[in-house]
Order: C-alpha cells, then structure tokens, then sequence
C-alpha cells in the first residue's frame, strides 16, 4: 500500500506541513527508532511539489515527515506509525492472567526482598522514624475526629485508613518545591511535609486561623508554605490542574514537578483522561499517583471499570506506568522517587497506580458496612496495614520496640488533642471574611454589601450576636 | 461529535477552495471564507458610517474585530512572558476563526499551543497554569464547546482565589465566539457558510457566567471594544470571560490612535453610550449594540425619536450607574440581548430597573431577546428565533406610543 497524491493533500493540509517544517523537534523523543525502521525521510524528486505526512509526538511542531517505503510490512499512519499488517483477524482482550506487576519492596512482615533496590536503609534510620511517625499520627487523627463528627463537634471528616502507606511513602520521595494537587484522602501528604496538628485542627474547625478563611468544609486543607493546593470537592478536577502545574514548571525551566493524587473512582470521570491526555501531548512534568483502593464510596472496583486497573490506561495513553503495592511504604517512596527522576529529566509525566483496600468508610457520611461484610475489613485489617509493616521494619533492624511505640502514640494523642481543643475554642474568621477574595479586591457591590449589614447590625444589635467571629461587629470592615 | 465533523470539513472546504495559493500565504487563504463579512451589509455599513461619526480622531484607522483581538493577542503575549494561549487549532491552523493569526510563528510552539480535542482537558490544564502563576488564555472554538469545560471554568478557575483563603489567584482569560453567528446580514447573502455553524454557535452564555461570583464577563462589539477589553482581560488577576461574537470578527470599526497604541485597555464596569438620545435607553451588548444602532436611526427618521443607546461592554461587573443615568434622562427602558428570554441578561437589567430605576420610569421597562427554542437550523426559522433591527424598533414604537 502506498499514499497517492491526493489522499495526502486531504489528510493534511498544506499549511500545516510548512509551518510544522519550521519547528523541527528538537528533543524528537517520539519513537522515533521505531519510525525509522519502517519509515524514511523522503528526498522530493525535484520537480514535484509532492509533500509527504507528518508524523510526531502531538506536540505542535514536532512533527516530522514520515513516508511509506515501497513493500513495507508495516503501515505507517501519523496515528500508528508502527503497525504490522497481519491477514489474521484477532480482537486483542484485556487478558486478567497477564494483568500488569505490583512492585514490592518489603514483605508483609517488614522483610525486604533484596537490598539492591538502590536504598541505603542503614542511612535512612530518621526519615524511616520520621514517616512512620507521620503516618501514626495521621491514624491517630483520624479516631479523634471521626469520633468528634458522630459528637458533632465538625460537620465531616474522611480518614486515611489502610492508606497512609502511599501518602507517605510518596511525600517523603518528593521535593519541597513539587507541587502538590491532592484529592481528599492524602492528610499523610501533609503530615509529612510539615502541616501542623494546629493546622489540620484549624481548617477542621474553620476558625479564624484557618488558612482558608473558613470557607472550605473539613479536611479540604491548603498550604501556600508547602506548595499545597486546596483539595476541591469536584471530583478529578485536580488532575488537568497539575497537568498545567507542570507545563508551567516546564516552561519556567525549573527543577520539579507537579504531583496529583486520586483514586481508581475519580479515574472514571472525564477530567482524568483529558489530564493524562494532554500531559502526554504536551509533556507535562506530572506524576499522577492513583489510590486503588478497592471502592469509589460505595462502588465496587470491579463495576467500577474493566480492564487491567489505572495502569493499562496510562499505558493506553502512551504514559509511563507503574503498579505498585500502597501498603509497602518503601515500594511507594522508590518508585515515586524514580517517577519523579523521569518526570523532570525527560520532561513527560508518569503514572503510579498504588494498590491498597480502603479499611475506614469513604467518609463520616458512609456506612460501608451497608455494601460490604465487616469480617472483609477486619480479615484485610489482620492480612495487612501499612503501618505496621513499616513497625516490623523498624523492629527487624532494632531501630523501634514496643515500648517506644506506645510513648509515641500517647504522646501524639496527647498533641492532637492539645491542639483540638485550641482549635475548636477559637473565634471563626471575621465577618467580612465572607466577601473577601471573591476577587482581588471587593467590587463596589461587595463594598456596599458590607456597608449594609454593618449598618443593619449597629441598628439591631439584639438580632445578631456576633461574638464568636473574630472582632465581632467591627468584623464587618466596610471600605467604601 | 457530528458538530465537530461540521467544523472540521468546513475547515477543510476552505482550503480547497484556493488550491493555487502557496504554501506560505495562510492568510489569504483563511481569509477567503470570511471575505463575506468584508461585503457591505446593512449592519456592518451601517455599524461603519455610525461609529465613524462618533469616532472624532482623524487619524483613526479601520479595524477588523478580528484584527484587533488578534493585536491584543500579540502585544499581551509580547509584553509579558507569562502569557500563554491554548485551544484547538490555534496554532498551526491560526485558528479556527483566524484570531490567532501568525501567533505561532511569532512566539513558537510553547506559547501558541494545539491542543487535544478535550475543552475540560485544556482548559484544566490552563487553570492549573494559572494556579502555579502563568497568564493563560484558553480559546474556545465556541462557547457551546466549553459546556464540556464548565466545571474548570466555575468550580475551579472562579472559586479557588475564594476557597484558597485568597492565598491562590488564578489569572486567566477564557475566549471565543458566543451567541448567534448566522444573523439577518449573512443570512440574506451568504446561506451555505454561515449556517452551517448556526446550529452549534447560536447560543448565548453571557447570563450562565453572568451569574457566578468570582468571575469577570466582558462581551465586545466593536474592534476598540475587543482590543481594550481583551487586554485587561488578559492583565487582571482575576479569571475573566470574553464572550465574542462570530459574526462581527470580520467587521470592520474605526480605532482611535489611542486604541491603536499597545497600553490601550477598557476598564471593566464601564459601559459605553454609543448614541446619545432624549426619549427612549436601548442597553444592548455585543452584536446587539449594532442592531439598536440601526433601530435607533430608523426611530428618528420614522418618528423623530432619539434613542440612547448604551453597549455594556462589561457584563460583570456591570455599569448600572450608566443605566440608571440614562434612564433618568429619558424614562423608558428597553434592554436588547440575544440569549433566551428565561433568567438572562435582560431579565437581570429589568430586575435592576426594578430596585434602582422605578420612580424614574414613565413605563415599564421592556426586553427584547432570544425566542425560547434551541435555536433552529433551518433558514427562515432561525432568523425568527432572534431579535434583529426591526423588532427593536417596533418594540420601542409600541413602547413610545408613535
């Protein structure tokens, strides 16, 4: 099969071709081997002003001509460069016996398979205390604020249970200047990177201190200081975002790259695969870390999606993937640490799909027991946690016993309590912090709009009590 | 799926057309299509002998809309480094409607950039650029294609500088054509080409973003409009909306030297009075600012009626001082739109009227919108799903009493 003349001229037009003539890719990562083994560069008979098809990565003007050689076994589109023809009609399935590797580092009892894995333990005895330190704490949060919803202390909480393996284990491979895109149940993200108790409390409880001004329900957090962006209740939105985030980091130039978290239900939204997309065709410096965990809500996985996982979709998307096991904490922090290597040095993003099972309800206003039998949780409970995986790691190289462990615990306790109880005491922010940042300044409405209720609330006094906002009625700054 | 296929062979069609021109004339080539708005029609003559009598600088020149948007591109993009422009098509193709023209060429492929056919995908990506501190401006083949983008646009660029506890900006343009594109002008002259996009063009978004906190909604009509308000678009720390309309891109406005020049923008909530008039206030914007401006020459060679015709320019936030000025002048209200009748612009300016204009009303305030129907594909039956010159005059006659 070849091209004739004007089947090229409809596939693509001639503008095209002069302009992508102009910006040669420079980096042309874009199988290009594989092209070249099907494909030539043609040289124009003179005289012809016969212009041959384009082939490249996606990304604009880096397309390359590629041409058919005469009795080729392979086809050679823009869209499939390296296709064998074949005369036998076979629909290719997704195939569950060759489902794709779950990489481990640490056996369920803390044993590590192979010390070549490029990790010097022996030197990481305080980032090893550290993490598990971060993701204790994490769980003991989650018991006292899942337990001050049912009170009714806040209004909402998710917990990080059986999952604080793949926050943690991925914060501790990243750098200070990533930028963090996260969905909800990443606390341990945080945790890690240096979020204070006081912090967590205070965005709980929308106080006044709250760096979000208290307009975000519980555990939506956000950190400027730790390049954190506030978690959105949209679903999947956060994954085009940090596509951006790195296409920014590329064209600054600078040494990071954009870190989204999701799980394998947000995956099912529209958003995630325009993200993956459009990462892979601009060659975004993003690492797009899935939580498998086994239910969106209430959702089995299995009705969830088809298929061989998250991975396969990466894959699909022409992404570099990795499955790996979210209860391993090591396994998490290794291939994180690569990905992010790649990421940055090639300039493209990579996808983790990190395995765990969801041990807490989705979120304080779920009774997963309602869709799955308590002994399911309980058996995954006793078969494996990520934190005590770590502890039998810890233990094996004498670093941690148990007596250690339950001054830590009682101490946590003792801090996470310290800090709910300021927390929960304190004023909520100042009135006008209703209208603030709706734009970079107040419009005229807003202003007069607060001027309004200002002078309403001197009027009534008796109608509002205002006491538990931070500067009660002066909360109300009217600059008109 | 089947609009898209529409565009896409229209596209294709166009090149056709000039298979002899070179490679290199891209121009020209895209220009041929759109030679049709260059053709005198009684709105864009019109348009053209009204503004230049209100235009006072000699030295003004003629612009295209599309020229002047494509201006405000190049100087925005040359002026600050941060400033980016995705979308489909926009590069290599120049854009669909030509805004982008010679963008590619000028800044390169990293910040003139194609994008995969996914609005919600690229117009995140653009939000997430904005959040880590770029400048983006993300083009919309038209404005019925970023409903798939809505939630980026709403949820995430207009609520996260709020959620964020103001600690995260996100400064970010959102453009392209809005509202009808096959009006009464084309319709008569050119019927192949123009409805061929009626169907997937003819729907007015102004009242959608309008409505939401956190956002800025500019909608320009002439080539001096569309410049200034998409420069400050592109330089406010806000996200802002620029609704455009198709069929004015190729119409031609006179632009003061002083629009001429590149640090040349239109404050937001400033409207502009087009025409001066005692007894009657049109408020219109976009292409409807034209349509008034015909309707109001007609009122007073027909009846001698002055009509004061207002172009909002800004939608939100919107000059309601303007308004309320205008009609204290003259007493009658009729506020011109092309979108649905239920919930729109309109109804928001009467509802306005309402709190801020009653004692100074002599009648009730009137509207004349968009037909209630998703808007037809059919000829004849298009033209009556939109308001045109005549039946603003005739409302205003009927509201006048003449």
């Amino acid at each position: 099969m070849s091209f004739s003349g004007p089947l090229r001229r409809s596939l693509l037009p001639r503008s095209y071709r002069s302009i992508a003539a102009r910006y040669p890719c420079p980096k042309r990562r874009c199988l290009s081997s594989a092209v070249n083994a099907a494909a030539e560069v043609p040289r124009e008979p003179e005289g012809t002003k016969e212009v041959p098809m384009t082939v490249g990565d996606g990304g604009a003007g880096t397309s390359r001509p590629v041409k058919q050689r005469a009795g080729s076994d392979r086809l050679v589109f823009p869209g499939a460069v390296n296709s064998k023809f074949t005369n036998r009609l076979h629909f290719r399935k997704s195939d569950p016996e060759k489902a794709i590797d779950t990489y481990r580092v640490m056996d369920t009892e803390g044993k590590i398979f192979d010390e070549t894995h490029g990790l010097d333990f022996d030197s990481m005895k305080e980032q090893t205390l550290k993490m598990y330190s971060s993701m204790v704490t994490v769980s003991i949060m989650d018991q006292i604020m899942f337990d001050s919803q049912r009170q009714g202390r806040i209004s909402f909480y998710i917990v990080n249970a059986g999952e604080e393996g793949i926050a943690v284990g991925s914060a501790a491979a990243l750098g200070e200047q990533d930028v963090i895109y996260a969905q909800y149940r990443e606390a341990g993200v945080l945790m890690y990177r240096g979020y204070g108790l006081d912090e967590f409390m205070n965005q709980c409880f929308a106080n006044r201190k709250d760096h979000g001004k208290g307009r975000n329900m519980p555990i939506h957090y956000t950190s400027k200081r730790l390049n954190f962006h506030p978690i959105s209740s949209t679903l999947a939105t956060q994954l085009p975002h940090a596509s951006g985030a790195g296409y920014a980091l590329k064209l600054e130039g600078k040494e990071a790259c954009a870190v989204t978290y999701f799980g394998e239900g947000a995956a099912s939204e529209g958003d995630f695969h325009a993200a993956l997309n459009i990462a892979a065709t601009r060659g975004c410096p993003t690492l797009f870390i899935c939580r498998n965990n086994g239910y969106a809500i209430s959702t089995p996985t299995l009705d969830q999606y088809k298929g061989d996982g998250i991975a396969s979709r990466g894959v699909g998307y022409g992404i570099d993937t990795i499955r790996v096991d979210g209860n391993d904490a090591w396994a998490v922090y290794k291939v994180t640490k690569e990905a992010r290597e790649i990421a940055i040095s090639q300039q493209k993003p990579v996808l983790i799909e990190a395995m765990s099972y969801r041990v807490s309800h989705h979120s304080t206003s779920d009774d997963s027991f309602a869709y799955r039998a308590r002994v399911e949780v309980e058996d995954w409970k006793r078969r494996d946690n990520p934190i005590t995986r770590l502890r039998k790691f810890m233990e094996l190289r004498n670093w941690w016993d148990q007596d250690q462990d339950s001054q830590l615990r009682t101490q946590l306790r003792k801090d996470i309590l310290k800090a709910f109880n300021a927390a929960e005491r304190e004023k909520k922010p100042a009135i006008s912090k209703l209208w603030e940042d709706i734009y970079d300044t107040p419009s005229k409405d807003q202003r007069e709009q607060m001027a309004d209720l200002k002078d309403v609330m001197h009027r009534y006094p008796d109608e509002y009590d205002v006491g538990m906002y931070e500067a009660g009625e002066n909360g109300v700054v009217s600059r008109r | 799926m089947a609009t898209r296929l529409l565009s896409r062979t229209i596209s294709a069609t166009l090149n056709c057309r000039t298979p002899s021109v070179s490679n290199r004339s891209i121009a020209s080539l895209s220009r041929a299509p759109y030679r049709i708005h260059h053709t005198p029609s009684p709105v864009s003559k019109f348009s053209i002998q009204q503004t230049r009598t209100l235009a006072s600088v000699s030295d003004s020149r003629e612009y295209t809309v599309r020229e002047a948007l494509n201006e405000a591109l190049a100087e925005e993009l040359e002026a600050d480094p941060k400033v980016f422009i995705l979308g489909e098509e926009v590069a290599q193709y120049n854009g669909a409607y030509k805004v982008t023209k010679g963008l590619l060429d000028r800044f390169g492929p990293d910040r003139v950039i194609d994008t995969p056919i996914t609005e919600s995908g690229f117009a995140g990506l653009a939000v997430g650029a904005a959040l880590a501190g770029l400048k983006p401006i993300t083009e919309f083949m038209t404005w019925n294609f970023a409903m798939q983008a809505i939630d980026q646009i709403i949820n995430s660029a207009a609520k996260t500088h709020y959620m964020s506890g103001g600690i995260q900006p996100c400064s970010i343009t959102f453009r392209g054509p809005n509202g009808f594109a096959a009006g009464v002008a084309a319709q008569h002259r050119y019927v192949s080409l123009p409805l061929c996009y009626a169907s997937l063009s003819t729907q007015d978004y102004t009242a959608w973003y309008g409505s939401i906190p956190g956002l800025k909604v500019v909608s320009p009509w002439s080539s001096e409009d569309a410049k200034g308000l998409l420069k400050a678009a592109i330089r406010d720390p806000n996200p802002v909306v620029v609704l455009e309309n198709e069929l004015l891109y190729g119409q031609s406005f006179p632009m003061s030297v002083a629009a001429q020049k590149d640090d040349f923008v239109i404050p937001f909530g400033k409207a502009k009075i087009e025409r001066v008039g005692k007894d009657v206030t049109l408020v219109s914007l976009s292409r409807c600012v034209g349509q008034c401006l015909i309707a109001a020459e007609k009122l007073k060679s027909q009846y001698g009626v002055e009509a004061e015709v207002i172009n909002l320019r800004s939608i939100k936030p919107m000059d309601v001082e303007a308004i309320i000025k205008s009609v204290k002048k003259t007493g009658h209200l009729v506020a011109v739109e092309s979108g649905f009748p239920s919930f729109g612009v309109s109804s928001e300016i009467l509802a306005l009227s309402m709190e801020y204009m009653f004692d100074y009303l002599d009648s009730p305030a009137q509207r004349v919108t968009g037909a209630e129907v998703p808007t037809p594909y059919a000829q004849g039956l298009e033209a009556m799903a939109f308001p045109d010159e005549d039946l603003i005059f005739k409302k205003v006659a009927g509201l006048l009493r003449v």
